[in-house]
């Protein structure tokens, strides 16, 4: 008796999650074909680039600045041990690129751009504004979805190359001023030793990021009920599936990547 | 050939799951005519208004709008339903990142592609008409009073000049001098740009003054409908007790005696 309450318990989780696959497909499908079909809301879209763009500098440069700070000591000590600390220039390099920061930038705008988002359009949604553009004959997804997520799949890319330079920097500043690396040399060895595809894999993921935040932010706004509550459901709804999609597209771009 | 009515409803069903809100109602609205819904709370005045916008989608039933089917209508065809409608709503529903002004100018700018310049001052003249100052038309929504928010939604419905305007509750909040202004404006939308209205309210000094015809919902249908004249001698218990306000009566409110 317990098996099969235990098997129809995990199979209605199963259905659960095939539908709501469903409509998040279906929503995201729509919201695209929109993002390519006039009219379009140009002067939205750059509010949209500047209030995640820019407005995510600060976040994003400091999260990227301490962990290429952390990351420069913690391989310094970890390679002392076979006597490679001479790698450390090279492992901060391609561990920002590839990795932290647009995994670190993703999840950071995540819970900065995907929350407000959700709480914007999730307020819009329970106080009947999205109707109202219904009856002004304004279509809510060319007029607030479409704006948003061309704006996150642009602008993360954008914060990623910042967070780049900037956590690079940070491995550099420590390993020049704590570790007594040489600072010419440092520089030399990061040039060399990244390759155009370290880059451009870490911004090919930051666009993908970047249109799972917005999108998830979108969707769960759109989709909230019931008032304050729902609202802030939808928030920490926005977050947390937006940052479980991030790690799982992580894997899989890095595979498409690095996978000779 | 008869000319079709603006509105018609055949049979219209709504639940929200168990719950029946709609159960078969039927209503024509007739070209330039105006029509007042009236019924208690949470009958599903609203909901049915927003069957006939097409933002809820009826689970049985037709709506027709000028003799065209609407229900499952295509998006292009939905567009230009969009574009005969304006809605006054319950709760306003005022875009609050937007100025005063815009929220009225909205269906100017976006939906009808006017230039701002001249979508403002159509804006400021109907701002104007329900009492606003160009003072508050700078103003965000949230700086608003309930009353103040409300004529502004009232605005912003009838600033694209729409062939139908549905008005949910327009003087529910207001000051009974300021009831009576937006009654006379809704009077006026009516007859000087011959639209057709379909409103809701529970005051029954208001819904005199601006119906050609009363229809009243209960239990998910329209119970009794006739020109506002026969109101008073409808012969309808249900009528009289909601006209008179009567505690007792066939309709009976859900609460716990003392
Ligand atoms: N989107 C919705 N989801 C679930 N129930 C709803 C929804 N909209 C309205 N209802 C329910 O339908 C009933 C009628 O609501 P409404 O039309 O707003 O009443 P009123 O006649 O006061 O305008 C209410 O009981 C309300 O709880
Ligand atoms: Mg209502």
């Amino acid at each position: 008796m317990i098996v099969l309450n235990l098997l129809a318990h995990i199979g209605r989780l199963f259905l659960g999650f095939l539908g709501a696959s469903g409509r998040l497909a279906i929503f995201a499908g729509r919201a695209v074909s929109h993002v390519f079909r006039p009219p379009f809301f140009p002067l939205i879209t750059l509010q949209q680039m500047i209030s995640i763009g820019y407005f995510s500098l600060p976040v994003v440069g400091l999260t990227t600045l301490f962990t290429g700070m952390a990351l420069a000591l913690q391989i310094f000590e970890g390679t002392a041990r076979f006597n490679a600390e001479g790698a450390v220039a090279q492992v901060v390099a391609i561990g920002m690129a590839r990795e932290l920061a647009p995994v670190l930038g993703g999840l950071m705008v995540a819970g900065r751009v995907g929350a407000a988002m959700a709480a914007e359009i999730g307020t819009m949604r329970v106080t009947e504004q999205i109707d109202a553009l219904t009856t002004l004959s304004t279509n809510p997804f060319k007029y607030l979805i479409a704006p948003r997520l061309i704006a996150g799949t642009l602008m993360l890319p954008f914060l990623v190359l910042v967070g780049d330079i900037i956590g690079i920097f940070g491995g550099f500043v420590i390993s020049v001023n704590l570790l007594h690396f040489n600072a010419a040399t440092y520089v030399k060895n990061t040039v060399d030793f990244l390759e155009n595809v370290d880059i451009i894999s870490g911004l090919v993921k930051a666009g993908v990021f970047g249109f799972i935040v917005t999108l998830m932010g979108c969707y769960h706004g759109f989709r909230s009920r019931g008032g304050a509550e729902g609202v802030g459901a939808a928030t920490t709804n926005a977050v947390v599936t937006a940052s479980i999609l991030i790690l799982t597209a992580n894997l899989i771009i890095t595979r498409l990547f690095f996978s000779n | 050939m008869a000319e079709s009515p603006k509105i018609s409803l055949r049979g219209v069903h709504k639940s929200f799951g168990p719950k029946h809100v709609l159960s078969g109602i039927d209503l024509d609205v007739g070209r330039g005519e105006s029509v007042v819904i009236i019924g208690g709370s949470g009958t599903g005045k609203s909901v049915m208004l927003k069957c006939i916008l097409g933002i809820l989608s009826p689970d049985q039933g037709k709506i027709a709008i000028d003799g065209v089917e609407s229900v499952g209508a295509g998006s292009a065809e939905r567009d230009r339903f969009m574009r005969k409608f304006g809605m006054l709503f319950q709760s306003a529903a005022l875009f609050d990142s937007l100025r005063v002004w815009e929220n009225v100018a909205f269906g100017l700018i976006q939906g009808k592609g006017m230039a701002r310049a001249e979508a403002r001052e159509i804006a400021l003249k109907k701002l104007a008409q329900v009492g606003l100052t160009t003072e508050v038309a700078e103003l965000r929504p949230a700086e608003l009073s309930g009353g103040m928010q409300k004529r502004v939604g009232l605005a912003r419905a009838i600033a694209t000049d729409p062939e139908i305007i549905f008005f949910d509750e327009p003087t529910t909040g207001l000051d009974p001098i300021m009831a009576d202004v937006i009654n006379d404006l809704i009077v006026s939308s009516v007859k000087d740009l011959g639209a057709t209205a379909l409103s809701i309210t529970h005051d029954i000094a208001s819904a005199r003054k601006i119906a050609d015809r009363i229809a009243m919902i209960h239990d998910g249908r329209i119970i009794w409908d006739g020109p506002v004249a026969q109101l008073d001698d409808s012969g309808n218990p249900y009528v009289d007790q909601f006209i008179n306000g009567r505690a007792d009566g066939p309709i009976k409110m859900q609460v716990l005696r003392p």
